[in-house]
């Protein structure tokens, strides 16, 4: 007699709801007309984020480990994992909505008479959004998955989405569909790595659930070797994701060909998923041998923060030098994991907030700048943005200087605390990288604000185009964001101040 | 509310003004930001009334908490050193709002703008000098170089976005390792058991010998940057040719007195070992700048990088004196940061004014002057002498005070030091010979004279040089117990004078 699993359909709703908002998406396409589907499904899709954000809110006290059978823990790491990645998406979402970023017809052919006829009638494929809504569920189930089959469902759900709409761009589409392509080949492997090290540890620990990995990880006597290749497998995998160098090379260019705002829900909300993932992981399956894996990550850690950095200075492609400060921020971000503690956990937990908005932020406003043919994303263009448009060039520099962890940014208070676990964990080599690092990083966010500020306009034919009403309320919420998080802290950190944030 | 928790917030109070103020009417705009300076002053002055003199510790202390994770505290207070210092940037902002009337006009943004920044940047530097928590301390010493980055990018002269970045790239670059090493002492500290910034607390912490000297160099080096010492001084004679006078004045004659300040509020009292094992590397940096910055300053054709040259020079005798760790070289390299404050003002106000009148920046240009405009002539002799360190002008005290000081330790860089001195006479005597004497130059037939405005702005600039220069009393005896209490804690005691050596 097979008996169902008892599921606590309430700490699980914010999983489902946006599953289930994804899902009407998918009915919206085949049923309503195309007049009125692009409307209907921005709706559906902020509704749906903003119904899982108020679930996320409602549960954010309780501790289970039983919602799923053991496969998923309910935590408040996790929950403020959630939150944030529904808050970020909202914001990503509005991004969306000004200007054409998505390509009519993604079958047509690249420079077809097809693809003319499909630009001409001015439609955009609207599935954008349900699968961002597929994204999101993945991203929530990420970090609160508890067992290693869970995990990998998760990365797939929260991945094959992404490959999708990266090869979606309107224009230069052939470097859309080639960053698709490279994301979705790299992808690939770091999926097949991730599910390598999960056999491995299952033949090492015989389950696939983290507390018995825990378990056996630290019951002595047990073969090793095993463990090892299980480690060093899901860490390629996870690594990936993240952008840590030397997992990193699809980063620029995937950043670059995929539409801008899709761009900045990638960076953000992927990050605050995986990041929630592999500390979740390495804390609970393999926090009893992290001496052995402590040293690999603190190299990975420093080669990641200054690789970025270091070529993030010759970009000459806005899009490209955000995509390098990414891979400089997943190195600091590594530091709190390696901390491995709870001033750790919760330093990375803000961090992810933090850079969440000033990302999502900063790649919104490189939606504006634009010329007849679509975006600008050549930096010597940007020349004297400030006088084209003052309030918008301001909001960039906020979020360039909050990148570049200037005080009064949220940006410095992340980067304080997160390197003060790392000291405090005894990494000191990974503070004084960090901090040679973020002097390397701050040449090239300076000379952004340089080149907006205090060159002369060259070109007239680049305008910044006035944000819509949705496109200004998510500037705000992350430039006030960026700002109160940097004056008053306490704000997100009050929420994480609790003896346990983490269920084992 | 605290008194010095309001005079910082009164310059926000005039932004706020300034922001609701309509950008055209540009002579309401100064008007706003003078009154919201002056009302700033009258607030540091009423300071005064509170304090008590001769007494050691923190004064007029407020604390709230802002960020408890990390037991982070809006803390203030002022002792002896700090009060001088905020009365002096209080006193400088008026001067240079007044002196530099028309400077902002011809900027890249609104004249609205600039005097936001310089408001901004007032809080930022009252505030700098208030903070009693390390953390504090660190963020407004960060945060105020942002202003200053758009008033030399936005308002200055020739290649101003460079020299801008320049600025800006050094001093971050020394703020993040000040970073690591503010980090470090707060995790000794957690590990102690009483996780704390404040600078007080911080100070009885006991630090390893090895922990001590990294710690140290990372506020160092920063402080060293900002104050600037030899060899990371390379950002300011592009940053003063750049500047607008007034931005100037703030820059060298304020905003680098964060270095020295904080060298010896941070670097003395939390490390009092690592200071004893540096010191004498530090003076003989000190010497080096001395000596160097001096050369370089005979050798400038260009006014303003003539004089960023000279505060080089200057800044080494403020080092000299405070790591020569005695009671006379403290205090004395804490007057000389408030005289030099005044005497770079006024040379830089009055260095501007020529360039104003003159088009150009080069010395050679100015030749003749005295005849033809007396009142600016004079004036700028008279800051001239001041730098020089004549015998009745204020800088005279500080800098035999601190060879005094000096002398009782390290009597060979003392006397190395005195050559900065002479140095010092002839590179304001060869300025002061090319630019204002000799034959008139073509084009300066028509040049007028100093007008009203500029007469009331020199006027308290030279009138302080000169009263603190035959009273220098009341300073020193504000100074002195900060000197004492420093010097406990570093626990050294002032070599006694060897009779007969």
């Amino acid at each position: 007699m097979l008996s169902t699993p008892a599921l606590n359909y309430n700490l699980l709703a914010p999983i489902l709801v946006v599953l289930g908002g994804a899902l009407l998406g998918v009915l919206v396409e085949g049923f309503v007309a195309r007049a009125y589907r692009a409307r209907l499904q921005i709706i559906i899709a902020l509704l749906t984020v903003a119904t899982a954000f108020g679930w996320v809110i409602s549960i954010r006290a309780a501790v289970s480990q039983t919602a799923a059978i053991d496969s998923v823990s309910t935590d408040a790491a996790g929950t403020f994992l959630q939150g944030t990645i529904l808050a970020l998406a909202f914001v990503a979402l509005l991004f969306f909505t000004q200007n054409d970023h998505f390509a009519p017809q993604a079958s047509a052919l690249p420079g077809s008479t097809e693809e003319k006829e499909a630009t001409l009638s001015g439609v955009q494929m609207t599935e954008i959004y349900p699968l961002v809504l597929f994204a999101i569920s993945g991203m929530l189930l990420f970090p609160v998955a508890h067992d290693l089959i869970t995990l990998f469902v998760a990365l797939e759900v929260l991945s094959i989405p992404l490959y999708i709409i990266t090869g979606l761009a309107r224009r230069r589409r052939l470097l859309s569909q080639e960053a698709a392509l490279k994301y979705f080949l790299l992808g690939a492997y770091s999926s097949a790595f991730f599910l390598f090290g999960g056999a491995f540890l299952y033949g090492f620990s015989g389950s696939l659930s983290l507390g018995t990995i825990r378990t056996a990880v630290s019951t002595p006597g047990s073969n090793h070797i095993f463990l090892y290749l299980g480690v060093i497998f899901v860490s390629v995998g996870l690594l990936f994701k993240v952008g840590a160098v030397p997992f990193h090379s699809w980063t620029p260019d995937v950043y670059q060909g995929a539409p801008t705002p899709v761009t900045g829900f990638m960076a953000a909300c992927t990050k605050v998923a995986a990041f929630g993932a592999m500390f979740r992981i390495f804390i609970v399956a393999f926090g009893a041998i992290q001496s052995d894996w402590r040293p690999v990550f603190v190299a990975i850690a420093i080669v990641t923060m200054a690789g970025g950095a270091i070529a993030a200075i010759s970009q000459r492609d806005v899009k490209r030098t955000l995509a390098y400060s990414s891979i400089t921020h997943a190195g600091f971000l590594l530091a709190g994991v390696i901390a491995l503690s709870q001033i750790g956990l919760t330093s990375m937990l803000f961090y992810l907030v933090a850079y969440g908005f000033a990302t999502i932020g900063a790649f919104g406003i490189v939606t504006l700048v634009r010329d007849s043919t679509g975006e600008v994303n050549d930096l010597n263009r940007w020349a004297g943005l400030a006088k084209k448009s003052p309030f918008i060039a301001t909001a960039f520099a906020l979020f360039l200087l909050s990148f570049g962890g200037i005080p009064l940014t949220s940006g410095f208070i992340a980067k304080f605390s997160i390197f003060t676990a790392a000291y405090d964990s005894g990494n000191i080599a990974i503070v004084v990288v960090g901090v040679l690092s973020s002097a390397i990083a701050l040449f090239f966010y300076l000379r952004v604000i340089l080149i907006m500020f205090f060159k002369e306009p060259t070109d007239d034919t680049v305008t910044v185009a006035v944000p819509s009403v949705m496109v200004s309320v998510g500037i705000a919420i992350c430039f006030v964001a960026t700002l109160v998080l940097g004056v008053y802290p306490d704000l997100v950190f009050n929420l994480l101040r609790l003896p346990t944030l983490l269920v084992p | 509310m605290n008194l010095l928790t309001l005079t910082i917030l009164l310059p926000l109070v005039g932004v706020l003004a300034l922001a609701l103020a309509p950008r055209e009417n540009t002579k309401n705009i100064k008007l706003i930001a003078l009154s919201s300076s002056v009302v700033t002053l009258i607030s540091s002055l009423l300071m005064l009334t509170k304090y008590k003199f001769g007494v050691t510790g923190f004064q007029l202390v407020s604390s709230h908490n802002w960020f408890k994770v990390f037991n982070i505290n809006y803390a203030v207070g002022i002792d002896g050193l700090a009060l001088v210092l905020i009365l002096l940037t209080t006193v400088l902002v008026p001067i240079v709002v007044v002196g530099g009337w028309n400077e902002a006009e011809n900027g890249r943004w609104s004249v609205k703008t600039f005097y936001i920044l310089i408001l901004i940047l007032e809080t930022f530097m009252v505030a700098v000098f208030a903070a009693t928590d390390v953390f504090l301390f660190y963020v407004i010493f960060e945060a105020m170089l942002i202003p200053v980055y758009f008033l030399i990018g936005g308002y200055g002269r020739g290649d101003r976005g460079a020299a801008a970045l320049k600025f800006l790239l050094y001093s971050l670059f020394g703020g993040l390792l000040m970073l690591a090493a503010v980090i470090g002492i707060f995790v000794v500290s957690l590990r102690q058991g009483h996780a704390s910034f404040d600078v007080t607390q911080l100070s009885h912490l006991k630090i390893s010998h090895n922990t001590q000297n990294w710690l140290f160099l990372g506020f160092f080096i920063a402080f060293a940057i900002k104050a600037p010492l030899f060899p990371f001084h390379t950002w300011l004679p592009g940053a003063a040719r750049s500047a607008t006078p007034g931005t100037s004045i703030l820059v060298l004659g304020v905003l680098d007195k964060v270095g020295t300040y904080g060298m010896i509020r941070f670097c003395l009292t939390l490390f009092p070992e690592a200071t004893k094992t540096f010191a004498p590397y530090i003076i003989v940096l000190a010497l080096i700048s001395i000596i160097y910055g001096a050369f370089l300053a005979i050798g400038q054709k260009d006014l303003n990088s003539l004089i960023a040259f000279t505060s080089i020079s200057h800044f080494g005798f403020i080092v000299l004196g405070i790591f020569a760790l005695t009671s006379q070289g403290i205090t004395g390299a804490s007057l000389y940061m408030v005289n030099h404050g005044f005497s770079t003002a006024a040379l830089f106000l009055v260095g501007g004014w020529m360039i104003e009148r003159r088009k150009s920046t080069q010395v050679a240009d100015f030749g003749g002057l005295q005849r033809i405009t007396p009142v600016m002539a004079w004036t700028f002799f008279i800051a001239g002498l001041s730098a020089l360190a004549l015998p009745g002008l204020s800088s005279f005290v500080s800098e035999f005070l601190v060879l005094l000081g000096t002398f009782t330790r390290y009597p060979a860089a003392a006397v190395i030091g005195t050559l900065g001195i002479v140095l010092a006479a002839l590179y304001i005597l060869i300025l002061v010979q090319r630019s204002l004497h000799g034959p008139l130059q073509a084009g300066n037939e028509d040049t007028p004279d100093l007008n009203l405005r500029e007469k009331v702005a020199i006027a308290p600039v030279i009138a302080a040089l000169v009263v603190l220069g035959f009273y220098p009393k009341p300073a020193i005896h504000t100074i002195n117990p900060m000197t004492s209490q420093v010097l406990t804690q570093v626990q050294v005691s002032d070599p006694t004078p060897l009779a007969g050596k």
